[in-house]
């Protein structure tokens, strides 16, 4: 694909994407101007504040948070501007590179830094810095008596900017940067309250599993710069089509690999339920609607090499469609209302990753559902923290009930995410949902009526799970500790909600008929439309339509008009399997986790302290009497240390002398 | 080459003067140990070594680039990578030097005993803290440590590089037994250090030897010449290679010549252990790859297989044992295994960009290594060094800037995005990779991504630790001298992360050797 020169005087004015497979738009990024070229202060601002409150110490503890907000809020302010601008433009003009700097340029090879507003990132920064920032004004109300509240914002504000970091970025190698910046930043965010160890755990979990990920994300660097000699998002997608299939195919299942680890798809999915340990806001910001989405928009923004690897993208989907069953089943499980609601992000996560693995059309709703689910699943995330908050910090579903009386602002605002998830008709998540599941169906062949009865099943499980988790909260009997008082949380906290319960209502309505959402992201994906579904499209809205009211049928029955017991029953088999996560730790033990750990866990007799319960499973093998036998050698004698040595220079002597 | 008749040999002076004024400086600092007074030591010593330092440097810039050339005999090399690695030494010299003369308001260097020679608790140790002694012999052997490096960089005489080689590590033997604290441990390190060095050394000695037996001469130039003229004898050859290698390797501390590294950095004074840390590896590095480039070259397909198996067991060895362990030394200590894995990654690349490669990776590597083990200093409980893990507990909370200027650090060992590490790895991996050594790159990435993981456990310990669980640790106040060490570091870490183009020019565009 060539490189146009524009009469701006630039020196290279690139593609921003490649042609798809099917031909479509290709929109020439030129170098910004206006608000646009100020948009480095979209990253700048929250990195600012992070920066005060963590080096200007207790001074700001005072004033610290309310900055923090501020600059958040003054974040999305700088993004809608810029979408202003954009708007402005014509349609595929719409793409604006910021040059930041040029970073290593030696010899041939040439990496430089800069941002990428386009229509794809600037709808992850709308989603990033509102509901980011709603987040930030609860967790005011959320965070108010904690001691440590400044620390807390100076992490979250941290977190916004390398989230932003990752979605601006213009290069593989920059979203790198703010990859790994929101993997620090949310380790830093979950084990906030690391007085419980089980935190300090669940932060080391998400890091040894999101280390697997990144090695994925690395491997697919290095294959492109061997490839390409290039890691800029311009030149990778416009020679795509120059390079090998198998190549392509091995970035994507490398890039698959990143961002299963990043959206906790499966297999690396271990992650996500332990790192509720953290304070809920976090999950609602990090765990709801932009970390765990990252995967899904790394795959989006690569689709110039998902387009031309069908093996790859095949792949995608089935990974999506696994972790949306794996996900929904272990929400029915679940007692634990932030856990229930993690399985639930898994599940919707895996819808996007399954559309993703549709091609083009299933692009642009991926990108849609992930928006809507950004506010549903947030606005439910800040709803339980509402609840914990009401019942004194406990999470236990099965100790909760009949709370509709005592937190309605709650309650009300809690159902419309709930609305929103299950699938009513016109709600935000009805609209995003059911175009996947049309798209699933309009695949050809076996996998139509796979992907698209697994998208629909799904849909199924998931009025079931939900409906059960806003039962078991709000209805039925109370089941409370004898100590809890529910009261409703302050309007710092509810007001957020309240924002994000109207966009869960009425988001889908107000961006997919007026063709706003389509019409934003279409010079990214090109105009697409799925094919004639397998079965009418009708048929396909009454049937989920059916399988809702069945879901939310059954739940009612189960979990209103008969008793829900204060401990969990035994549970059938698949209950208990599902409790456990499908035993994915026992089989991470056995086979995931990383070897290195394990290795690491079970050579210590020294170091128990601080490798105890950093792993999550202490497994067996060679490598155990490898770490052994390597802990041996460092016994502090000077002459076994010296018997080294020999040792070594007779190994290398030898094997010279047998290879000659 | 001279005949039978004694030709007295051609020197040039100048290119030499670096060197020169730095062995001058370390007499001239004996001689003040001699003749000052026991108060006014510090006071002279210190500004005499800083000021011979920063004289070589400049002698080195200012002189250096006219004076090229292979002299003495063709026994010293002064070319763009003598000069480079010589440059490199001098800076982070002088840095470490700064690190080891923080006294933190105290009498005399904090770091090091009164009295060197005096009994761990014996009378006399306590008679000489009561009149004030001060080891301030450490700046001699520290400049004659680093007149040694740069001679050993530049020798381009298998004799010549024994000799430096035995001239930068005595003065490290003994700097290695002055701890002040944990006088004991720290003696077992010396003397551990010595005597492994001395084994190492005779495996040098042997193999260049066999080396002289087969080329009939020490000379870089003549051994690869008899290697290209395929003289036989390969018996002696490949022997002769393996065994200096293993003197090298030892001295840069890979696997299975790295024993001795954890126990000496944790013994040694910490100043001593940064500086070690960093300038060796410079030196060892540097004569390395004047050996196997310019001398043994043509004997590639001998050395080069074991150069890539001694890499992936460093870095294997390195990231494995540097995640059990508890001790912030041994930890840095079990990294600098893994790191020394990554730079022979560059080294085994063989062509212009594994050499410009390597040197740049020393350069983070050094910028990196002196400002944490500055920081490591600092952190005290009950008067001595915290080095335990967990005693970092909460250290965020209580010294911010520390805590984030060695989070950085971490990271930047960790090799993360925008830190001088990614750069260095970035360099040497692609050089690597660009000469077909792909596997040693994967095993690298690896390897990082494993030692990763307890670099995070120390920075989740500093920010999310309890500081009740380390009531004891303090942050002492460093001096201008430590913080401007610290802050230099870190700000050439982030500058060779952020802009590392000008650097990875200047190693481009001097990684030619003379031969």
């Amino acid at each position: 694909m060539s490189v146009h020169d524009l009469s701006h005087g630039l020196a290279t004015v690139s593609l921003a994407t490649a042609e798809h497979a099917g031909g479509t738009s290709a929109v020439h990024a030129t170098q910004a101007g206006g608000v646009a070229s100020a948009g480095w202060l979209l990253v700048a601002l929250p990195l600012l504040g992070a920066a005060v409150l963590l080096l200007g110490g207790r001074t700001t503890d005072r004033w610290g948070p309310a900055l923090a907000t501020g600059l958040s809020w003054a974040s999305f302010g700088v993004g809608v501007a810029i979408i202003a601008q954009l708007t402005g433009l014509a349609p595929e003009e719409r793409s604006l590179t910021v040059p930041l700097w040029d970073w290593v340029s030696v010899g041939d090879l040439s990496l430089s830094a800069g941002l990428l507003l386009d229509p794809l990132s600037l709808a992850f920064v709308m989603l990033i810095t509102f509901v980011g920032s709603l987040i930030h004004v609860y967790s005011l109300g959320y965070m108010a008596d904690d001691p440590d509240k400044r620390r807390f914002f100076a992490y979250l504000n941290l977190f916004v900017a390398a989230m932003l970091i990752l979605v601006l970025a213009d290069s593989y190698l920059l979203l790198f940067v703010g990859w790994e910046g929101v993997g620090l930043a949310s380790y830093l965010l979950i084990g906030f309250w690391n007085y419980n160890p089980d935190y300090a755990a669940a932060a080391n979990k998400a890091f040894v599993v999101n280390r697997v990920g990144d090695v994925g994300l690395i491997t697919a660097m290095a294959i492109m710069l061997a490839t390409f000699g290039a890691l800029d998002f311009a030149t990778v997608h416009g020679n795509a089509g120059g390079a090998g299939d198998l190549t392509l195919t091995l970035i994507g299942l490398a890039l698959l690999l990143g961002a299963c680890g990043k959206s906790a798809q499966f297999p690396l999915q271990s992650w996500l339920g332990d790192a509720m340990a953290g304070p809920t806001p976090v999950s609602a910001l990090i765990h709801a609607a932009t970390m765990v989405t990252a995967g899904v928009y790394l795959i989006a923004r690569s689709q110039a090499i998902y387009d031309l690897t069908p093996d790859a993208r095949l792949v995608v989907a089935v990974v999506g469609a696994i972790t949306l069953l794996y996900g929904a089943f272990v929400g029915c499980a679940k007692d634990d209302i932030k856990k229930a609601l993690a399985a639930s992000t898994m599940s919707q996560i895996g819808y996007m990753m399954l559309a993703v693995g549709l091609g083009p059309v299933g692009y642009l709703y991926a990108i849609f559902h992930l928006v809507t689910h950004g506010f549903f699943k947030a606005n439910m995330f800040l709803g339980a923290g509402s609840v914990m908050h009401a019942m004194g910090n406990r999470v236990d579903m099965r100790r909760f009930g009949a709370l509709r009386a005592d937190i309605k602002i709650t309650w009300l605002t809690f159902m419309a995410g709930w609305l929103a998830i299950i699938g009513v008709p016109f709600t935000a998540g009805w609209y995003s949902k059911d175009f996947i599941i049309e798209t699933a169906f309009a695949e050809p062949g076996w996998r139509g009526w796979v992907f698209g009865g697994v998208a629909l099943l799904g849909a199924g499980i998931t009025a079931f799970y939900m409906s059960r988790l806003f039962f078991m909260t709000f209805f039925g009997k109370a089941r409370w500790h004898e100590d809890a008082h529910p009261h409703e949380s302050p309007l710092l906290m509810t007001v957020p909600m309240m924002v994000l319960a109207l966009g869960s209502l009425v988001l889908g309505a107000v961006l997919y008929p007026t063709g706003i959402i389509t019409g934003w992201l279409e010079p990214v994906f090109g105009h697409a439309e799925h094919g004639e579904p397998l079965i009418p499209v009708l048929a396909i809205q009454i049937l989920a339509f059916v399988l809702l009211l069945a879901g939310a049928g059954l739940a009612w029955v189960m979990y209103v008009r008969s008793d829900v017991p204060r401990t969990a029953p035994h549970g059938s088999a698949l209950t208990r399997a599902a409790r456990r996560d499908f035993y994915q730790d026992d089989v991470n033990e056995a086979l995931f986790t990383s070897p290195t750990m394990t290795l690491a866990r079970t050579s210590v007799e020294a170091d128990s302290v601080l490798v105890e319960g950093t792993v999550t499973g202490g497994t067996t093998g060679g490598l155990n009497g490898l770490s052994r036998v390597l802990r041996r050698t460092q016994n502090g004698f000077v002459r076994s240390y010296a018997l080294t040595m020999l040792l070594g220079v007779v190994a290398i002597l030898g094997a010279v002398w047998v290879m000659q | 080459m001279g005949g039978s008749m004694f030709v007295a040999p051609d020197i040039n002076y100048t290119a030499l003067l670096p060197m020169i004024i730095v062995f001058v400086g370390g007499l001239v600092g004996v001689t003040v140990e001699g003749f000052a007074s026991r108060r006014t030591r510090y006071a002279v010593q210190v500004p005499l070594s800083v000021a011979t330092l920063v004289l070589a440097l400049l002698a080195l810039v200012l002189l250096g680039r006219d004076n090229t050339g292979i002299t003495a005999a063709g026994t010293v090399a002064v070319d763009g990578v003598a000069l480079a690695l010589q440059g490199l030494v001098l800076v982070l010299s002088i840095l470490g030097l700064l690190v080891m003369s923080e006294r933190f308001g105290g009498e005399q260097p904090d770091a090091f005993t009164q009295s060197g020679v005096s009994t761990p608790g014996s009378a006399e140790e306590t008679l000489a803290a009561k009149v004030g002694a001060t080891t301030t012999e450490i700046y001699p052997l520290m400049l004659m440590s680093v007149g040694g490096m740069m001679l050993f960089v530049a020798a381009n005489d298998l004799i010549l590089l024994f000799v430096a080689l035995e001239v930068l590590s005595l003065p490290l033997y003994v700097l290695c037994g002055l701890a002040r604290r944990r006088r004991l441990l720290s003696q077992e390190a010396s003397l551990k250090y010595f005597l492994l060095g001395s084994f190492s050394s005779a495996f040098f000695l042997f193999g260049a030897v066999l080396l002289y037996g087969y080329a009939g001469s020490m000379r870089f130039s003549d051994i690869a010449a008899a290697i290209s003229s395929n003289v036989g004898m390969d018996g002696l050859l490949v022997p002769g290679v393996l065994l200096v290698t293993v003197g090298l390797l030892f001295k840069v501390g890979a696997v299975p010549f790295h024993a001795w590294t954890p126990d000496v950095y944790q013994g040694a004074p910490t100043p001593v252990t940064g500086f070690m840390a960093a300038c060796t590896k410079v030196a060892a590095f540097g004569a390395m790859l004047r050996v196997l480039y310019v001398a043994v070259e043509g004997a590639r397909l001998e050395w080069q297989p074991v150069i890539a198996v001694v890499a992936a067991l460093s870095m294997v060895v390195g990231a494995l044992l540097a995640i059990v362990q508890t001790d912030v030394k041994r930890i840095l200590a079990y990294s600098s295994i893994a790191h020394a894995g990554f730079i022979l990654t560059g080294v085994v690349a063989l062509d212009v960009a594994g050499v410009s490669s390597t040197m740049f990776y020393l350069a983070t590597y050094g910028f990196m290594t002196i400002p944490a083990f500055a920081i490591v200093a600092l952190v005290r409980s009950a008067g001595t060094e915290a080095t335990l893990v967990d005693q970092w507990a909460g250290l965020g909370r209580r010294s911010p800037w520390i805590a984030a200027s060695f989070t950085f650090l971490l990271m930047a060992f960790a090799g993360l995005p925008l830190t001088s590490g990614f750069t260095g790895k970035f360099a040497v991996f692609s050089a690597a990779v660009s000469q077909g050594w792909a596997w040693l790159a994967v095993v690298g990435v690896l390897a990082s991504a494993v030692t990763a993981y307890i670099y995070f456990v120390l920075v989740v310990q500093m920010w999310l630790g309890d500081p009740a669980d380390a009531s004891g640790t303090a942050v002492v106040r460093p001096s201008w001298m430590t913080s401007f060490a610290i802050l230099v570091g870190v700000a050439i870490t982030l500058a060779l992360g952020v802009m590392p183009s000008p650097v990875l020019d200047l190693a481009q565009s001097t990684a030619a050797f003379l031969r």
